[in-house]
């Protein structure tokens, strides 16, 4: 087990700039999700780190040595692919202990890790079969299962749920999780799926256009989101996002107002706002309640009743949308009348411009 | 509605055995043809030829063409000749041609774009074009051998096998077959600690089956079927392979009986290759679209 640090990283392609200088500190034995959407450069940071691509900047430590040049065997790491990436023509035995046979171990010693990770795994039953006859979710497992065998100081994920059907992937999910905490070892999980990075992250790293916008536990992130791309992309249904005018400011506290909007105080803590000045004013929809004498008011444009949970589309007086996620079964015909309440306290007031949480 | 489909589904399937069928025969009724030919004495075999008697064992069948042309010309030596070089050739060019390909494909390394470029233009080069020069080069090329230095490779196998082990051709093929594996097999690899070698040896050749059927396949062709090079490099007889060989039953009068028989001779361990490989061969063309 290893901490991993990045320290101005970069990667370019000629002139294109993938990687813009990112810095990245995981503790030894911690969960590390990179979330971003397609394109942010989360994968190529974690085939950076793998070593499977060249770093262009910047410097990577795993367990306090410095590994830019050295080969991906030379640094300690396994990694678990999207396709799986298990060898076709080989039984799930001999994939599980490829890395052993490379490195030259002992036919016993071979047969005692392989049951051992075959154990962790509950796939004993696989070891003589061929890929070809395994579903996605048992391909899945001996992929895993290669990695886990050597014993590497770091885990690396890219997308290994991406090609799972819903169900399957909860339940790897969840696997994955245990596994964690079962070899306490360092991992870090490239995702675009944020319900894969709150659930099984200690640390989320928000990545875009190649750098980072946020760092912190999922909790912070949801609670506390550094900008509004972060608000956005963590939390489902997404934050909604109202425009509203600086009223005046007190302390740390801002009073905003739309059209929409009576006036209403909030915290002004990204600041500074200027009285008169523009800015987005941040209500997840899970704050959003249906009762009398609300400060938002619209009308029910669309109802999606999910059992445990309603979500309401709703239409504001000046056609904007707003969601609400109400955690009950409950009917609202559509066109119907309603007002909604928000605690002041659990909404964000964010610039209309900012971005990233790293200068660079 | 149902009749009327299944009509023309029967109409369609018959429509497309019959033009398989069609297609057969005109492949197949030339082997026909010399292997009858080739039982027939010459008069027989002339006279046959107009008709379709010359495709049926009819009238004096005997193996006597095939003792004349054992007599006529060292037949087993030429097809051992040519066994041999072909054989070498082929598994030296799979060895090489495929490391190649590898190389192409898998490792990063500056000017492959260059090098396969010129690689490829090599294949429109026609090979008449470099031959004297070749057979000057060959004429003076040095070797060590048990007795010691010296210059010249003529006569000899090597000179036919060591300049057609690497060629364009294969190593496209390989290259254009190792594209189409998926990447992260080979990056999986290397995370686990595999050396380049490994990753050749343990995860890219047990999955290239169909593609090294396809080059041993025509590598053996164009090989077998050599006449012009080993005509140039060899005057001994103790050298010579089939194709040249065949230079011996058009000396004087020539006997196509005799000619057939050495024919359906040489003929016999090309088809036999083919037959040992064709389910491969076939494999590869359907997933790649590399045509033979």
């Amino acid at each position: 087990m290893a901490g991993i640090s990045l320290k101005g990283l970069r990667k370019s392609y000629g002139t294109a700039h993938v990687i813009k200088g990112v810095d990245i500190e995981i503790e030894e034995g911690e969960f590390c999700v990179f979330v971003g959407p397609s394109g942010c450069g989360k994968s190529t940071l974690l085939r950076m780190i793998a070593g499977l691509e060249d770093i262009s900047g910047g410097d990577l430590t795993i367990d306090a040595k410095r590994v830019n040049d050295l080969p991906p065997s030379e640094r300690g790491v396994a990694m678990v692919f999207q396709s799986y990436a298990i060898f076709p023509h080989m039984t799930v035995r001999e994939n599980v202990a490829f890395g052993l046979t490379i490195a030259g171990a002992s036919k016993e010693e071979k047969e005692a890790k392989v049951a051992e990770a075959a154990r962790i795994l509950q796939m004993e039953h696989l070891l003589d079969r061929r890929p070809s006859q395994l579903s996605g979710g048992q391909r899945q497992r001996v992929a895993i299962g290669r990695a886990i065998v050597r014993k590497p100081k770091v885990f690396l994920f890219d997308e290994p749920l991406s090609n799972l059907d819903a169900a399957l992937r909860m339940d790897m999910r969840m696997e994955i999780g245990k596994l964690h905490h079962q070899l306490g070892a360092t991992m870090i999980y490239v995702t675009h799926d944020q319900v894969e990075a709150m659930t099984l992250a200690d640390k989320i790293v928000v990545l875009k256009e190649g750098r980072v916008m946020q760092i912190g536990a999922p909790m912070e992130l949801y609670h506390n989101p550094a900008n509004l791309f972060v608000a956005g992309f963590l939390g489902a249904p997404s934050m909604n996002f109202l425009e509203v005018t600086v009223q005046g400011v007190t302390g740390d506290k801002a009073l905003v107002s739309s059209p929409v909007l009576a006036p209403i105080e909030v915290s002004a803590k990204r600041g500074p706002f200027a009285p008169g000045a523009r800015a987005i004013l941040g209500l997840r929809p899970q704050y959003l309640s249906v009762a009398e004498g609300g400060q938002l008011s619209g009308k029910v444009a669309l109802t999606e009743r999910l059992g445990s949970e309603t979500v309401l589309d709703i239409e504001t007086a000046d056609g904007k949308s707003l969601v609400a996620a109400l955690a009950q079964d409950a009917v609202f015909p559509i066109g119907t009348p309603v007002t909604l309440r928000f605690d002041a306290e659990k909404a964000h007031l964010f610039q209309p411009e900012e971005t990233a949480s790293q200068p660079h | 509605m149902a009749m009327i489909a299944s009509d023309n589904h029967g109409l369609r399937l018959v429509t497309r055995y019959a033009v398989l069928v069609l297609i057969a025969v005109i492949f197949i009724f030339p082997l026909v043809f010399m292997l009858m030919s080739s039982l027939k004495p010459d008069q027989q075999l002339l006279q046959d030829s107009g008709s379709l008697r010359a495709f049926l064992p009819v009238g004096d069948i005997s193996l006597q063409n095939y003792t004349k042309a054992f007599e006529r010309a060292p037949v087993l030596t030429f097809v051992f000749n040519s066994l041999l070089v072909t054989g070498v050739t082929v598994v030296l060019s799979l060895v090489l041609c495929s490391m190649a390909g590898f190389a192409f494909v898998f490792v990063d390394w500056k000017g492959r774009g260059v090098l396969l470029s010129v690689l490829l233009a090599t294949l429109i080069v026609p090979f008449e074009t470099i031959a004297i020069p070749m057979l000057l080069l060959a004429s003076k090329l040095p070797w060590v051998g048990m007795e010691g230095l010296s210059y010249g490779w003529l006569n000899t196998y090597r000179v036919q096998i060591v300049p057609f082990i690497a060629d364009g051709l294969t190593v496209f093929l390989f290259v254009q077959y190792f594209k189409d594996l998926p990447g992260e097999l080979i990056e999986a690899a290397r995370v686990e600690g595999a050396s380049w070698w490994q990753i050749y040896r343990k995860i890219v050749m047990p999955l290239s089956g169909p593609i090294l059927a396809t080059a041993a396949i025509l590598k053996f062709l164009t090989m077998y079927n050599q006449y012009l090079w080993p005509l140039m490099v060899t005057q001994e007889e103790g050298y010579r392979p089939v194709m040249v060989g065949l230079q011996y039953f058009f000396q004087l009068n020539v006997a196509w009986g005799e000619v057939m028989a050495y024919l359906s001779l040489i003929t016999v361990p090309v088809l036999a290759f083919y037959l040992y490989l064709q389910k491969a061969f076939i494999a590869s063309i359907a997933s790649t679209g590399v045509k033979g």
